[in-house]
């Protein structure tokens, strides 16, 4: 009885340990290939699922079925026109034919190191080709916007291209993609993700972006000052125009009034003798009230007209 | 008594043989019981995988699998917003990849523009897992991913613009743009997400050349200054001038209607005289004169009266006492 209930026992152990090592899983996101001692055994399993397998004999090796990222270093190199920039690519891929895959990388770290290689030398090489501009702008024909402020400021323009970066990230792409193939690898794609300026390079834009916003700066202040002096002449002009032409009115009112007057004096003065004599007579009463004042010392004869009577009434002629 | 009895009689009592293999099998039932019972939050949807194989995919709620790891169940937040920021952090994340460490925000953020300036871009983006299927299956990593084609992404759209677009002008323009050129890649890559924005956060130039567009913000200023003095000054001396010109024109008008009425006045006056004095005229006249001395004479001070006819007596006059007589 006892011995009985030991053997089940083993045998159930048993089971178990050889039922684990022959079920074995595929996950949605990989495919497998099983080898015995080290060799490829079969199709490529590519069924998510349960699988089963000869125990112990043969290994399960699992393939990502997903689109893999490869993300580059960033490296330093040189564009055509001599600046040192620093670029960061990455890369999507996937295993194709897990089989060439596992003959001839077996892992992923393998597989890493050798996109790294590839597509290392295959970037250094078209960004060696390509003036910076070129890798840096995409659309050959878009026109900036331009803020009203720096309208006429000469700024604010786009350097022209012949090629642009997709057109250089494809040149990599195939350059590439054909000698990634017989490792079992496909690439989807290759794009800069970062380009930057190298330390070295860097100050120097600095100071022409410095000196380029001086420049503006400069412009700014030369046209308010132009700007204000135009003004200011303006105001000076403006100012003579007013004032002389209103000078001009003024003597053209006076002097009309002034014709008017006299006219109106002379046409009654004038109208005959007798208006002469009384006019004569009566404007020179007026001036001597004008002509004699208190500090006048008047020396008056008895035979004034006034006084004749002084020294007696028939005195009179 | 008679139950503290049992309880003794109970515990005399020897374990039955099958006690082992039961607790065995209420434990098994316990756990598979355990391991088949899940909850799909209300945010997400659970993935379900029978021995790896994609089975399905189900709602919110309470929900049975087959236990011991036969059925695994991945969620998926299908209903939140998620958001990767590049160039900062905000805290509390709620996934993985929303932001990167502090040391790679400098590097995330320097872009070269089309004009070759430098500008450093901080940006932000928005989705939703759409497809949880593509997300899971389709690429290892989508977040990441997601970050290294929205960086891809965004330079090249800095690259077709100028500095100053960049920093004021353009930036709606890039947003939409970025959007519309991430969502293309997105899904080409079939990784199962919707863009819903991209936000530019702080645009800046590099720290060492900040100054030199403060300057030219400034010279702005300035300029709009310089000529908003000028302006005032226009302002103040030109409307004055131009009323007091209109001032010394109503004067001058002034003068010439009172000039007019004034002539008109006097020859009246003198009409009437004349009409007067035709009737009389040796009565008018010496009137007039007569009228005028009586109006002028007593102010005079020194009146000296000389009789002709006495001329041999000779007439005493001291000029220049005016003050003694008075």
């Amino acid at each position: 009885m006892k011995t009985t209930t030991a053997a089940l026992v083993v045998a159930a152990v048993l089971l178990a340990v050889v039922g684990s090592n022959a079920f074995y899983t595929v996950d949605e996101t990989e495919r497998v290939i099983i080898t015995q001692f080290g060799k490829p055994i079969g199709e490529v399993i590519d069924e998510a699922g349960l699988q089963i397998k000869t125990p112990f004999i043969q290994t399960v090796n699992r393939f990502e079925k997903r689109i893999l990222v490869w993300d580059g270093s960033a490296n330093d190199m040189p564009t055509k026109d001599k600046l040192y920039i620093t670029v960061d690519t990455f890369g999507r891929w996937r295993i194709k034919d897990p089989l060439q895959y596992f003959l001839r990388l077996r892992d992923e770290r393998s597989a890493q190191s050798r996109l790294e290689d590839i597509l290392g030398s295959e970037t250094r090489n078209a960004v060696a080709k390509h003036e910076l501009i070129e890798i840096i702008r995409t659309s050959k024909d878009r026109t900036p916007e331009v803020d009203p402020l720096l309208a006429d400021v000469d700024i604010s323009t786009l350097l022209p291209i012949t090629k642009g970066r997709q057109s250089i990230e494809s040149d990599i792409f195939d350059a590439a993609s054909g000698k990634l193939a017989e490792f079992g690898i496909e690439l989807l794609d290759i794009r800069f993700k970062r380009i930057n300026y190298n330390e070295s390079v860097r100050q120097k834009i600095y100071a022409r972006m410095i000196s380029e916003r001086d420049q503006i700066a400069e412009r700014f202040r030369s046209e308010g000052a132009g700007e204000a002096a135009r003004i200011k002449g303006d105001k000076e002009r403006e100012l003579q125009k007013i004032e002389s032409e209103a000078y001009r009115e003024v003597q053209t009112i006076q002097g009309d009034a002034d014709a008017k007057a006299t006219a109106i004096y002379a046409e009654s003065y004038n109208r005959s003798t007798e208006a002469v004599d009384l006019y004569e007579f009566v404007k020179t009463l007026d001036t001597y009230r004008s002509i004699i004042d208190s500090n006048t010392t008047l020396v008056l004869s008895t035979d004034s007209e006034l006084l004749s009577l002084v020294k007696g009434i028939d005195q009179r002629e | 008594m008679a139950t503290q009895r049992q309880a003794h009689n109970l515990s005399q009592i020897p374990l039955p043989r099958g006690i082992i293999p039961i607790a065995l099998v209420v434990g098994l039932l316990v756990w598979s019981l355990y391991s088949a019972v899940f909850t799909v939050p209300a945010e997400s949807v659970g993935v379900l995988q029978r021995f790896g194989h994609y089975h399905g995919e189900v709602n919110p709620g309470l929900h049975f699998k087959l236990p011991f790891g036969i059925d695994r169940v991945t969620l998926v937040p299908v209903k939140r917003q998620l958001k990767e920021e590049f160039g900062f952090a905000t805290p509390g994340a709620n996934f993985a990849d929303q932001s990167s460490p502090p040391t790679q925000w400098e590097l995330e953020t320097t872009m070269v523009t089309g004009d070759l300036n430098t500008a450093m871009v901080e940006w932000i983006i928005q989705f939703r897992i759409e497809e949880p299927f593509d997300f899971l299956f389709k690429v290892r990593n989508a977040g990441a991913t997601l970050r290294d084609v929205s960086e891809s992404v965004m330079r090249e759209v800095i690259g077709d613009r100028t500095v100053d677009e960049v920093l004021t002008i353009g930036r709606q323009d890039i947003e939409s743009t970025a959007q519309v050129k991430l969502q293309e890649v997105v899904n080409k890559y079939e990784m199962g997400l919707r863009i819903d924005q991209i936000q530019l956060k702080n645009v800046n130039p590099p720290e060492p050349v900040q100054a030199s567009f403060d300057r030219v913000n400034e010279a702005q200023q300035e300029r709009e200054q310089m000529i908003n003095v000028a302006r005032g000054e226009y302002n103040k001396a030109v409307p004055r001038t131009r009323g007091e010109a209109d001032q010394s024109i109503q004067a001058a008008q002034g003068y010439a209607i009172q000039r007019v009425n004034q002539a008109e006045g006097d020859v009246s006056r003198f009409d009437a005289l004349l009409a007067e004095y035709l009737k009389a005229p040796e009565v008018t006249k010496r009137r007039l004169y007569l009228e005028t001395l009586k109006d002028v004479l007593p102010h005079v001070a020194g009146k000296v009266i000389v009789d002709e006819s006495a001329s041999s007596v000779l007439p005493l006059l001291q000029l220049n006492t005016s003050e003694a007589i008075r």
